[in-house]
């Protein structure tokens, strides 16, 4: 470099320098997160408005029977044993079984003596370890490993608390429940998952927090879910961190109000292992938190560090090639607002998409926050403090903190749905036994008048029959036990039938 | 003797008179009447709607969308026809005097034996024409919010329009149709009937809405996995029970989309089957939402009385249900040929699935089927062309 050169430099950094310094002349305006105003948005409670839950599940005020599974037992023939109310306490030992609870009110606790735990060994064969369907399920205490599909998965369960488990290589989902309203997922180790390691999908209502999610290409996922909150969780060498998104083409159509506060995103950097075609193998290797598509997403408290493409990234659906059209789902992300975070040593080794929104803004170098993609009310504390792009349109957040939401669980559980014995009598008659009964005259059983003239007064009666039916007329075919329906159900059934008029 | 003879005579003509005058609202010179009760499974209100009632009303789901596991709530359904338009569309459901040439009826293509559907790869129209599609089963439409493989009907009366005046089904034109009907001496006062507010009751709107009302009366949600559902864990045996957790897997996935109560998430999907031979490829819902990301996709169907609707998919390529379902565990994308740009849908995997899984699958889609509401058959229809 000659002389002449070097002058000319050293003049255009001076007058560079001089020119910034006068553009930088005030203080930038500092917004302090202690005190000051706290989100007052989000999910209201309805009916027990100020009550804040404590957990998911409402504690028991009586406890039903303890089944114990031992090493070498079925825990499935536990429960299937077991009566809503009972507890199933398992043994250390290896466990190869997938394990099913289609009934409500179960809790499945693994018991770690000296640090050994229940195992579920999937062998590499096995689809799932553990499937729930009922309300007022508690799964606590496993190691998992080795099966194909997902650790633990709920399909509509209510009111659920997924605790205290170490999940390790386990396929698809490490903790994956779904179309489930009001659950806790909670203190669990996962790790080696080929998609999310803790996914909530199409739920309402969940609290994840102090989870340590690793290895994995997705740490923690809301997908299609309203009211969550993600706190307090170790998301490190994942693909993606944490994410909130809309997938379109789901039956569910939005993600809404999610606070993810107070992790650490760290490194998140391990290269995407995910299935072609995945929603998640679309994820850039590198990113501290995804919000795609989301509405209402609070960013706030976390501590993002050395994730190489960006610490946050916020983007709607044209950026994803890989999927789905659907009418009927909102592609942009909405009002995304981004408290005070940690941001140390994102986006070092950025993609070239996020050069090119960062080029746009003749921004080079590390990137903490990457906003691509229109957005409506969006904003922002403390802005100065980030290598940003894409955030021209962040207004100032009008709040500084969550601190008045401890969580969005409900209070007593989800409602369960209150059916008047009359309806409920009505809904069974018609909606099972007018198959084979009509008032008069016979179909494929006798008429309900002849019921009606033989158990007059006795519903009781007739509710011992459909429990157990007996061939009574030869020419007419056995009637299948009804045994299915609930005691409440049978005798409101029974009543009704009794007093039909025609 | 002869007086009161006479008189018993003048009595029961009388009699008979007023019987008439009383009936003649609910009775015709054709010897059709209109049913005045609901089929099962409905209550009859007391404005004359027949109102369903199921014991999924027991439960709810979230965010309304009847989806979800064993005790979820269905999702939305069409009801609130009285039971003189359900009745109507029974009728005019099986009468081939609805089609051009008075040849088909509905029936042929939905037909009750079959499962509401017609054991066809692809239908056959009126003369004779290869359908490019198969015909779905009626079954449950009720809880539809769209029609047709397409999914480019948004309800059962705009979805009716479609057989009726297609080409390649029914073949029929509005003028042709109500002329045909305007020939059948009992069809104006059956329409009178089933809509007594209406001036001019036999017209098209009207026989859509009756076919719709027959069709939503097609309830099907008594299988034994419906009893498994409301807590009989005996309903399925061992071995549709270990298909159901095949089915409900995330290996298998089949639930993410054919998901319980209905079997259906109602979705568009891209999967990617294979027509059959010589048959270019069928677009699908890019047509209905000009979305090249939906080309080749297909609503999603309920698998609900699936065993009896075979042959699969949309253009009937596969036989059987074994062969429908071992189509998921042959690779993502193996029968999307070559120069074939299609979006498949993100639960199109490699779940490698056992022979003796697949069986399982099989053996529980099984244990979906239940006929106990099966409607009456009428043995003649008012045209008089039911053969």
């Amino acid at each position: 470099m000659n002389n002449k050169i070097k002058i000319v430099l050293v003049i255009i950094i001076f007058a560079g320098g001089w020119i910034l310094g006068s553009n930088n002349n005030t203080a930038p305006v500092i917004t302090s997160s202690m005190g000051g105003a706290s989100y007052s948005g989000g999910y209201q409670p309805e009916a027990q408005a100020a009550v804040q839950a404590e957990g998911a599940v409402a504690l028991r005020t009586e406890q039903g029977q303890i089944h114990l599974v031992k090493d070498g037992d079925s825990i499935q023939a536990a429960v299937e044993a077991a009566q809503p109310g009972d507890t199933i306490q398992v043994m250390p030992g290896i466990y190869s079984e997938t394990v099913y609870i289609d009934k409500d009110d179960i809790h499945l606790l693994g018991v770690i003596q000296e640090g050994k735990r229940a195992t579920m060994d999937g062998l590499g064969k096995l689809n799932d370890a553990i499937l729930y369907s009922g309300n007022n399920v508690v799964i606590e205490n496993f190691r998992i490993t080795k099966y194909k599909g997902n650790g633990i998965m709920g399909q509509a369960g209510n009111n659920f608390e997924i605790r205290n488990n170490v999940i390790v290589d386990t396929g698809i989902y490490g903790i994956f429940p779904q179309l489930g309203t009001n659950g806790l997922v909670e203190h669990n180790v996962v790790s080696g998952i080929e998609d999310a390691a803790i996914y909530i999908g199409m739920s309402d209502n969940i609290h994840v927090a102090y989870n340590e999610v690793f290895d994995s290409v997705a740490g923690i996922e809301i997908e299609n879910s309203r009211h969550a909150i993600v706190e307090h969780n170790n998301a490190h060498n994942n693909t993606g961190g944490i994410l909130a998104f809309v997938t379109p083409g789901l039956p569910i159509k939005t993600t809404e109000d999610v606070i993810i506060r107070n992790n650490f995103v760290l490194n998140n950097n391990t290269p995407n292992f995910g299935a072609p075609g995945s929603i998640v193998s679309g994820i850039p290797a590198g990113t501290g938190i995804l919000v795609m598509a989301a509405d209402d997403v609070i960013i706030e408290g976390n501590i993002i560090s050395g994730n190489k493409t960006a610490g946050i990234i916020v983007n709607d659906h044209s950026f994803a090639t890989t999927i789905t059209m659907d009418v009927e789902s909102d592609p942009n992300s909405d009002r995304t607002m981004i408290l005070d975070n940690v941001m140390l040593n994102n986006g070092y080794d950025t993609i070239a998409e996020v050069k090119a929104v960062a080029l746009t803004e003749l921004h080079t170098g590390l990137v903490d926050i990457v906003h691509v993609g229109s957005s409506e009310g969006s904003c922002i504390v403390n802005r100065h403090r980030y290598r940003a792009v894409g955030i021209g349109n962040y207004g100032d957040c009008d709040f500084t903190n969550t601190d008045s939401i401890d969580n969005y669980l409900v209070a007593g559980g989800a409602d369960r749905r209150v059916i008047h014995p009359s309806e409920r009598g009505e809904i069974a008659y018609l909606g099972v036994c007018t198959g084979c009964h009509s008032y008069t005259g016979r179909l494929i059983g006798p008429s309900v008048q002849v019921i009606q003239a033989m158990y007059a007064g006795n519903p009781e009666a007739l509710v011992e029959y459909i429990n157990a039916p007996v061939k009574k007329r030869d020419n007419f075919p056995p009637m299948p036990a009804q045994n299915y329906l609930d005691a409440e159900t049978q005798m409101a059934v029974a009543t009704y039938m009794l007093a039909l008029e025609k | 003797m002869m007086a009161g003879a006479n008189r018993a005579n003048a009595l029961r003509t009388r009699f008979l008179f007023w019987l008439v005058l009383l009936l003649s609202p609910y009775s015709s010179a054709s010897g059709f009447d209109l049913n005045d009760q609901c089929p099962p499974s409905f209550a009859l209100s007391s404005d004359n709607q027949c109102q369903l009632r199921n014991l999924y009303q027991l439960y709810d789901s979230l965010q309304g969308q009847g989806l979800g596991g064993l005790k979820t709530a269905l999702p939305h359904h069409r009801d609130g026809f009285s039971p003189q338009q359900i009745d109507l569309g029974r009728l005019l459901f099986f009468d081939p005097v609805l089609s051009g040439n008075k040849d088909l009826s509905c029936a042929n293509c939905h037909n009750p034996a079959k499962g509401f559907s017609d054991g066809m790869a692809r239908s056959v129209g009126a003369s004779g024409q290869l359908h490019p599609r198969s015909a779905p089963t009626l079954w449950n439409s009720a809880f539809l919010k769209s029609l047709l493989w397409d999914a480019r009907a948004d309800n059962l009366e705009q979805q009716a329009l479609g057989p009726l005046f297609s080409e390649l089904e029914m073949a029929n034109t509005p003028e042709q149709l109500m002329a045909n009907l305007n020939q059948v001496d009992a069809y104006p006062e059956l329409f009178t009937q089933a809509f007594p507010n209406s001036e001019d009751a036999m017209v098209i709107a009207n026989i859509t809405t009756a076919l719709t009302a027959f069709q939503s009366s097609l309830i099907s949600l008594n299988s034994p996995y419906d009893r498994y559902a409301h807590g009989d864990s005996k309903a399925l045996n061992p071995e549709q029970l270990e298909g159901l957790n095949v089915f409900r897997s995330f290996v298998a996935r089949c639930s993410q989309c054919h998901t319980p109560p209905l079997f259906t998430n109602q979705q568009v999907a891209v999967i990617g089957t294979p027509e059959p031979e010589g048959m270019p490829r069928d677009i699908g819902a890019q047509a209905t939402f000009g979305a090249e990301r939906l080309r080749g996709g297909f609503k999603v169907p309920t698998l609900r009385n699936i065993a009896l609707t075979a042959p699969y998919m949309h253009s009937g390529r596969f036989a059987t249900l074994r062969e429908a379902t071992e189509f998921y565990t042959k690779g993502r994308g193996h029968a999307v040929p070559e120069g074939e740009e299609l979006l498949l849908h993100w639960h199109i995997s490699e779940p490698n699935l056992t022979p003796s899984e697949l069986d399982r699958l099989v053996d529980f889609m099984g244990a979906l089927s239940d006929e106990s509401f099966m409607p009456e058959i009428p043995q003649q229809v008012p045209s008089g062309l039911l053969h």
